[in-house]
């Protein structure tokens, strides 16, 4: 069994368009939670959400390939290419033939798949625009990222709805753990505004008409954002040996399914999931310092998690501090792990906790230490990254610091 | 109650005008149903909060009938 480490990360969000600038939104407690402009906003009852401002594709792809990438496709690309970069990773045909790329996404280019549909329900057309197939799968950008890299290595896909980039990214740390993969790109990527998409989550009636504000007595549900991120795994001893530096270990990946209802969250799963991690890492639940929670601020994700969080920790609660970055880049779904993946090993790497913005007032049912819109310094050994989806599935990853 | 036992697939005659939702069974999902379905039948929209705090058949047709009501005199006369 190999020591896994994360040696480049690369990210595309509301509050940053790169690494740096998602670490530095996240410290000033920056949130990009604001009136939706991409879908015209009088046909749906919500207001607001986190979305990519500004992105102009021609800038970051040709046109040729823009025609075959949905913006979710994107977005997986561009995180990559900051992932493989920041870890300076010296390709050989070995490398590029052996190394994995295991995206997560929701929803993948539905997008696309809306408005190819949309000429044959609406406009009277017999025939649909015919990259609708490629634009839209789930595995689009694991494979423009294979594409981009000539990496020809396992490569696959993981839709487990919010948890989709969390499962990605443990399926990779224990491939390369293992030995079955030399290196991983892993995380996520997700472009849900459009239309037809936001009108399905109204009608969930989880949506805030407010902002999102985790663990607070005023939450009033998530706010849907886009974006994403991705992590270059390598085992210690490669990165070493080539003179990388890593940002942080990834110890353990733990996984439950709650087998209760398709909506409605249980303490229990996510409290497995947490255990199993641990007990994949060899820590002690007293090593962790921080949690990079789900908290997606729905009424129900928040008391369930406060709950599981005690079950599992006991009495070191009060020595854990927990945050929901959601807060600040909105709810990515199959990109908000790869996201929040980020967000842990910088904390490790730079000491420095994000914290849980627009913070009003504590709620009793949700009684944890969630660093209330200020960031804090605090030098921790270990942490946990927490993601729990619609249908019961959770997926939680666990950090450590490297001296 | 039409709405109520065509979208949770029970018969009309077990569900009275004081039944509770918890009593029928309906958990947050069917919820949702049926506000999707009273929203389609009676042509109005239900607000988020306001439907959080109903619990019964009561309830739900007084709400219902005053969204109703409400829509009847602010649309424009004949």
């Amino acid at each position: 069994m190999h020591r896994v480490v994360v040696t480049g990360t690369g990210v595309i969000s509301a509050i940053g368009g790169n690494t740096a600038g998602f670490w530095r939104a996240l410290l000033a407690g920056t949130s990009a939670i604001r009136e939706i402009l991409s879908v015209d906003a009088s046909q749906i009852r919500f207001r607001n959400g986190a979305e990519v401002r500004n992105y102009v594709p021609e800038e970051h792809f040709e046109a040729k390939d823009i025609a075959f990438m949905d913006r979710f496709a994107q977005f997986a690309v561009l995180a990559a290419r900051e992932a493989v970069s920041d870890a300076d990773i010296e390709w050989t045909p070995d490398l590029r033939e052996t190394t994995a790329v295991i995206t997560g996404s929701c929803l993948g280019g539905r997008a696309a798949e809306e408005s190819g549909y949309w000429e044959l329900f609406h406009n009277g057309k017999t025939r649909v625009q015919p990259l609708t197939i490629p634009l839209s799968m789930s595995n689009a950008g694991a494979s423009h990222i294979c594409m981009q890299f000539h990496i020809e290595g396992p490569a696959y896909t993981i839709s487990t709805a919010c948890a989709s980039s969390s499962h990605a990214i443990g399926q990779a740390f224990w491939m390369v753990r293992s030995g079955a993969a030399p290196m991983a790109i892993a995380g996520g990527s997700e472009a849900p505004f459009f239309l037809g998409g936001l009108k399905a989550w109204e009608a969930m009636r989880v949506i805030s008409k407010d902002t999102c504000r985790p663990f607070s007595a005023e939450r009033s549900g998530m706010v849907l954002g886009e974006g994403a991120a991705m992590l270059v795994l390598e085992t210690l001893d490669a990165a070493l040996a080539r003179g990388a530096r890593p940002i942080a270990e990834i110890v353990g990946f733990g996984m439950s399914a709650d087998a209760s209802h398709i909506t409605q969250p249980l303490a229990a799963g996510p409290a497995r999931a947490m255990r199993l991690a641990l007990r994949d890492s060899g820590l002690a639940p007293e090593q962790i310092g921080y949690i990079n929670a789900h908290g997606t601020a729905t009424e129900a994700n928040d008391r369930i998690e406060t709950a599981a969080i005690r079950s599992t920790f006991g009495s070191h609660v009060g020595k854990l501090a927990v945050s929901s970055t959601k807060s600040m880049h909105g709810h990515a779904l199959g990109a908000a792990g790869a996201l929040e993946a980020v967000a842990s090993v910088l904390s490790l790497r730079h000491g420095m906790l994000p914290p849980t913005v627009n913070f009003l007032t504590p709620d009793p049912a949700c009684d944890l230490d969630v660093i209330p819109n200020h960031a804090r310094a605090a030098a921790i050994e270990a942490c946990l990254s927490n993601s729990f989806a619609f249908g019961g599935l959770n997926a939680v990853l666990a950090f450590k610091a490297l001296p | 109650m039409k709405v109520i036992a065509t979208s949770k697939r029970i018969p009309i005659e077990s569900i009275g005008p004081e039944s509770s939702f918890e009593s029928l069974g309906i958990d947050s999902l069917d919820r949702l149903n049926i506000l999707f379905d009273l929203e389609s039948e009676f042509e109005i929209e239900i607000d988020d909060e306001q439907a959080k705090q109903v619990q019964n058949i009561h309830e739900m047709i007084e709400g219902v009938t005053h969204l109703v009501e409400a829509k009847t005199s602010s649309s424009p006369p004949e």
